[in-house]
């Protein structure tokens, strides 16, 4: 599970010894994310993602159970209950500020996460389990954030909970009795403002329970890196403590500074002002469009507008959860033995002027209103996005040549490596 | 009989019939059975409890007074929670909903099946798009109707004519008729 060279706890005192004997939890610690996790020595800043992500779930669950302390889940005062937050609860609007940006910050990070991982590969093998789960946390995180965005029942909510769960009506035959069980109603009301409270919190805590499996999938193989060329021996790695601790956490300290700009100064910023009115069963508001963290997958669902064989609704439904679905057989499409796009000439461009550019189109199209040529736009860049996944990337990870691979990340470190044999080129990662 | 030094024996898990059929084999099969049949019967109550309860279910039927809607004006009421269009058309909608051919349409109905005899202008429908559910525009004065003179929904831009019939954009189907009936000339109940 570990590399040899890989340094053992040792409990320093008679009470710690104690416990390590009757509950190991400390050396658990240590091995995890302590001395005793070896890691590359060459890891970016795109690696400092996945512990911001771990700090951003902390912190949407601290706030979030202060804001269950002072909220009720009733159709008839929940959007009142909010207002209770923001202008009698002791500290209430900080709460709810840190909680809302907090949500988007958690996405921010966990994008950057993913396409640290699109870029460097790091679902190839060993490594598929982690990416597999990274895909189920990211799900689950989706779901929590619409029912949490449910919750203040202004207009944003009541009409996100409508579309959403419109989107299931799509389903031949029992799409419509669907609805109307989730719902608990024809409508949304009372019955799916509960529920979706009492999923809201719970979902949090399965997602840390997937998190756990997660660094847990990631400790057998370790960390991937920047070469993409796999650990040989001890002089490749550094001791995550004290080297990526401090490391992650002057990240962290960056994240910190842009967060609380976000809360202090422009806390409004990234949500909609129509969700400070009430829900109204009667008007819908004349954009409606989910948060920003959902607009690529909104921009797919909305690409559909003709029929083909099946219904253009069950179409955009089908390719919004295909959209996120494919990610899942990523491992299997990418057929290239060589990880890290900073060897992989023809990737690489596909990767910056391709895929980017087509992700910040979906980005910005999902967000605008639905008409031309904003439809057009978003038909192209849906296109395109499938292509990628499904025909550019195996093509390419099957006819590019790679570029040569330094020996090992001793080498790509410090230029040279005595253990790199004259001539001996590294075999591929894989 | 019990083994008292609680060592299970060969002959005591491995009692086999002259058909090959171990007596522990029984109890496996009748011991999951029941567990099976009470994973079920704990199942249903969660599903079903997720169904609209039955307060829900009671608001279930609108009267709606139709006399005041003249030509060309259309009122919003409430149906299960959910905006319900009453319009009356004008000449001029009834024909131009008459106009196209029906078949041509993506579903394909004519003004007369929506509408009850003897009451082709007044069109009830839910206000609701068949899309994913955001009420359409064209209820309420100088609101756009669209393309088509009906319903526009602005969420994702499908067109509805003046028989509520879906002509252009995502929607799947027209806008639902629900169930109704004249319970005397000027009132409807929808439900």
């Amino acid at each position: 599970m570990s590399f040899p060279w890989a340094k053992q706890y040792e409990p320093t005192n008679g009470v710690m010894q104690w416990l390590d004997e009757r509950l190991p939890l400390p050396r658990l610690v240590y091995n995890a994310v302590g001395a005793g996790y070896p890691v590359p020595r060459n890891l970016s800043y795109m690696w400092n993602f996945g512990v911001l992500a771990g700090f951003f779930l902390v912190l949407q669950i601290v706030t979030g159970v202060v804001l269950a302390m002072h909220y009720a889940a009733d159709a008839s005062v929940a959007f009142g209950k909010v207002e209770h937050i923001m202008r009698d609860v002791n500290w209430g609007w900080a709460m709810r500020y840190a909680h809302a940006n907090g949500a988007s910050f958690f996405f921010i990070v966990v994008y950057l996460h993913i396409f640290r991982g699109f870029f460097y590969s790091s679902y190839k093998a060993p490594r598929e389990m982690i990416w597999l789960l990274g895909v189920v946390i990211f799900l689950l995180m989706m779901a929590t954030a619409f029912m949490g965005y449910v919750l203040p029942w202004g207009q944003m909510s009541f009409w996100g909970a409508q579309v959403i769960t419109g989107l299931f009506e799509a389903i031949p035959l029992v799409g419509a009795p669907i609805k109307t069980w989730l719902l608990g109603g024809f409508a949304p009301d009372d019955a799916a403002l509960n529920r979706f409270f009492s999923l809201h919190y719970l979902l949090p805590f399965v997602i840390a329970g997937v998190v756990i499996l997660h660094i847990w999938a990631l400790h057998i193989p370790g960390s991937s890196n920047p070469t993409g060329v796999e650990v040989k021996q001890e002089s490749d790695t550094v001791p995550f403590h004290p080297y990526y601790t401090a490391k992650d956490g002057f990240g962290l300290g960056v994240v910190l500074i842009v967060f609380s700009l976000m809360v202090f100064f422009s806390p409004n910023t990234l949500g909609h002002p129509d969700n400070y009115i009430e829900a109204n069963p009667l008007s819908t508001p004349a954009l409606i469009v989910p948060e920003w963290y959902f607009y690529p997958f909104y921009a797919i669902l909305r690409a559909f507008t003709f029929d083909f064989i099946l219904p253009a609704k069950l179409w955009g439904v089908l390719a919004m959860f295909a959209a996120i679905l494919v990610w899942f057989f990523l491992p299997w499409l990418d057929r290239s033995p060589v990880r890290s796009g900073h060897y992989r000439p023809l990737f690489r461009k596909f990767f910056w002027f391709g895929l980017i550019p087509c992700m910040a189109a979906l980005f910005y199209l999902g967000g605008a209103h639905a008409e031309e040529p904003y439809i057009m736009l978003s038909q192209i860049a849906t296109a395109y996005y499938f292509l990628h996944f499904l025909v550019i990337l195996p093509i390419i990870s099957s006819i590019e040549q790679p570029e040569p691979l330094p020996f090992s990340i001793t080498e790509a470190v410090l230029g040279s490596d005595p253990n790199a044999k004259l001539g001996t080129t590294a075999a591929p990662a894989a | 009989m019990a083994d008292t030094t609680g060592t299970a024996t060969s002959d005591m898990v491995a009692d086999t019939g002259a058909d090959g059929i171990r007596r522990r084999d029984f109890i496996n099969i009748a011991a999951i059975s029941a567990a099976g049949v009470g994973g079920v019967g704990v199942v249903l109550p969660l599903v079903s409890q997720m169904s609209p309860s039955a307060d829900v279910l009671a608001e279930s039927s609108t009267e709606v007074d139709v006399s005041a809607i003249q030509p060309g004006q259309a009122i919003k009421a409430v149906f299960r929670k959910q905006p319900l269009f009453v319009r009356r058309l004008t000449q001029k909608e009834i024909d131009e909903a008459n106009a196209v051919s029906a078949g041509d349409l993506r579903d394909a109905e004519t003004l007369a099946e929506r509408t009850k005899e003897g009451h082709q202008d007044l069109l009830v429908t839910m206000g609701v798009c068949t899309h994913l559910g955001c009420v359409p525009l064209g209820a309420a004065e100088g609101e756009n109707k669209g393309e088509f003179g009906g319903y526009f929904c602005p969420c994702h831009g499908s067109h509805y004519d003046t028989a509520g019939r879906i002509r252009k954009g995502p929607a799947p189907t027209n806008l639902l008729v629900p169930e109704y009936a004249f319970t005397s000339d000027t009132v409807i109940k929808v439900g």
